[in-house]
């Protein structure tokens, strides 16, 4: 299950709409309790996809590395990742299984129907490596 | 020492710590220090070939090591390395780089 406050809830479907008709990305800080990733800030990250922006996304690691250093300071883990679906479904589509690597975290994805936020899903990507990997439906619960 | 930072899902198999000291003065002997340490590892970084995995980055400091002199890169005492495994997706459904680890 992922948990996160209203106001991030609102904040990165909000981060959808800004970059309609592309997908957004950002990443979810927070700490792992008993199972439930419970996020306590987001961190919005450029799409670096630029030639085809509108159905792909990728995180810079180099900006991953310094989300994740600042995040360590305030002592927040990274327990997982969001992007949009524009004019898309959100669910999972096969490039986001094959490019999730993070086992254990959440891949939130919201839809953006002519740009306005739709359905926002979440998904843990359960397994033990590469080969049984699996996104998996999970609750999020909106506090 | 340098200190290498373990991303999320495999500090599982590195006795649960998020940042491990290691010796080795490149990036690779710092690399097989830490999965001697922890053999779990292995796997999860390195293909059956013992080649880093196409998603696996690994950064000194604040550059990416392959624009460096890859694992014969130099480090020193204080120097950060970061695994850090790729995020990229899509609502694509065209093949993309590692679409192989499907099926």
């Amino acid at each position: 299950m992922l948990r996160l406050g209203q106001s991030h809830y609102d904040a990165l479907r909000q981060h959808g709409e800004e970059t309609y008709p592309h997908e957004c990305c950002g990443v979810l800080l927070g700490r792992f309790e008993d199972g439930t990733r419970v996020v306590t800030s987001l961190a919005r990250a450029g799409n670096t996809r630029t030639d085809s922006p509108q159905n792909r996304y990728n995180i810079h690691p180099k900006e991953l590395v310094h989300i994740q250093r600042e995040a360590r300071e305030r002592e927040e883990d990274i327990i997982g990742f969001y992007h949009s679906h524009p004019d898309h479904p959100a669910q999972w589509s096969q490039t986001d299984h094959a490019e999730a690597h993070w086992l254990g975290c959440s891949y939130v994805i919201t839809s953006v129907e002519k740009g306005k936020a739709a359905l926002t899903n979440s998904f843990e990507l359960t397994g033990t490596d590469e080969n049984d990997k699996k996104l998996v439906d999970e609750k999020i619960e909106v506090v | 020492m340098p200190k290498v930072h373990i991303p999320t899902p495999l500090r599982q198999y590195a006795g649960k710590q998020a940042a491990i000291e290691v010796s080795g003065s490149t990036v690779g002997e710092a690399l097989s220090g830490l999965v001697s340490q922890h053999p779990d590892l292995r796997r999860h970084l390195y293909t059956e070939e013992g080649k880093l995995r196409a998603f696996v980055n690994v950064y000194l400091n604040d550059e990416d090591v392959r624009y460096l002199q890859k694992e014969a890169t130099a480090v020193a005492d204080g120097d950060n390395i970061s695994i850090v495994p790729s995020i990229a997706g899509g609502s694509a459904i065209e093949s993309c780089e590692t679409c192989k680890w499907v099926n």
